[in-house]
């Protein structure tokens, strides 16, 4: 789990109620060109190779790199497509850039085409991810491995707070306070009172969804 | 989950998760330490959070911290159980979705869930965050460490891959 840098830009967008209205098409304003619609639709290996391709760069963010390899080096859509279809992936559940993949590679390939880059992003980083899990499992308990894991946790840690404190800046500007008690609440009864998930969100996300509701009604009149 | 087998549990335990995470794996890391650490005790605290910083530091999608977790219950079958069950069935979800909507625009209600999404997911990952400080070292020099990554991420634009390098060496120095 790396710094979550995409989703933090993405948020911030989208925690402007012009979200929708405007930003996508002025953030489609400087990539001009039409679909490429003379290229043939990519075959299952090219699909497969370019999301490992993105897969294995997102260091700092696999999105960053899907969209620069989708729409600027392959130009297999605009980026205005390319938008619409990250927010339904963002405001789907689960993992986005993993359903990214999904839907991309199947508007291109139908559903081959989704799984050939579902497994191209997951099947690389995997094996990976495979092969540190043994060697933790035999090495992790040396004391040089144990100090840098610490050393690198706390910076892992640290990133994470500085992601959650540039999100919440944009809430803590304006003037309605009923998101932050939102957030609020969901942070201490999950992180203080450790209670599961779901019955959280069972219970958070409809509030959520009320309240937004009605502040943009309010917003509108 | 008592007396089914690890690797249904894995399944089962990260399918049902996928399904809540919203605002992505960050948002899901207080629900992977409840399974994993409280409920189950498939790891301990220390174990997690190593887990996290692996992760933190491999290529890939944010949520591969499951394959470790999945690793670490039941090898690799494990690794890839819940690595696939993580991931594939919101996956397929979004393919059928995207399949019936194809405009998502055209209707407000996507924007407005996805608005009322933003302050839970923040209040999620930060409460990923304090779950994990409680997890880690808690030395004063680790609390130093911690907090001054905090503010030279929040205040500049440096590749996050440099500070967590200088952790891992300010670690390996015997400093943390």
């Amino acid at each position: 789990m790396r710094f979550p840098l995409d989703r933090f830009r993405t948020v911030l967008a989208m925690a402007r109620p012009s979200f929708y209205a405007s930003d996508m098409s002025s953030d489609s304003a400087p990539a001009p060109q039409q679909p490429d619609l003379a290229a043939a639709p990519p075959g299952l290996a090219a699909l497969f190779l370019a999301f490992a391709g993105m897969s294995l760069a997102g260091f700092g963010g696999v999105l960053v790199f899907a969209r620069r390899a989708i729409v600027e080096q392959h130009r297999w859509m605009t980026a205005d497509e390319f938008n619409e279809t990250f927010a339904l992936c963002h405001f789907l559940p689960g993992p986005n850039i993993v359903n990214l993949s999904m839907v991309f590679g199947s508007r291109l390939r139908g559903i081959a085409g989704g799984v050939a880059a579902f497994a191209g992003l997951l099947l690389p980083p995997t094996l990976i991810m495979m092969v540190l899990a043994i060697a933790y499992a035999h090495f992790g308990d040396l004391e040089v491995l144990r100090r840098i894991l610490a050393g690198i946790s706390c910076a892992a840690i640290g990133l994470l707070i500085a992601v959650v404190l540039r999100m919440m800046t944009p809430l803590l500007k304006r003037t309605d306070p009923l998101p932050v008690f939102l957030m609020l609440g969901v942070f201490l009864t999950v992180g203080v009172l450790r209670l599961p998930l779901q019955a959280v969100l069972l219970v958070a996300i409809p509030v959520s969804v009320g309240v937004t509701y009605f502040l943009r009604r309010k917003v509108a009149a | 989950m008592n007396g089914q087998s690890p690797i249904w549990s894995l399944i089962s335990t990260f399918g049902l998760m996928s399904l809540f995470a919203v605002g992505g794996a960050a948002a899901a890391v207080p629900e992977m330490h409840r399974i994993a650490v409280e409920v189950n005790h498939w790891m301990t605290d220390r174990q997690f959070t190593d887990a996290y910083a692996i992760a933190q530091l491999s290529p890939g999608p944010n949520v591969l911290i499951v394959t470790l977790i999945g690793y670490a219950v039941a090898g690799i079958p494990g690794a890839l159980a819940a690595t696939l069950a993580m991931c594939l069935p919101t996956a397929l979800l979004a393919y059928y979705v995207s399949r019936l909507l194809n405009r998502p625009r055209e209707s407000r209600w996507p924007g407005v869930i996805q608005a009322a999404l933003v302050p839970l997911s923040i209040g999620l990952m930060a409460a990923s965050a304090l779950i994990l400080a409680q997890s880690a070292e808690r030395t004063i020099a680790a609390l130093l460490l911690t907090t001054m990554v905090a503010v030279i991420a929040s205040i500049s634009r440096i590749n996050p891959l440099w500070l967590l390098l200088a952790g891992g060496l300010l670690g390996f120095a015997g400093i943390v």
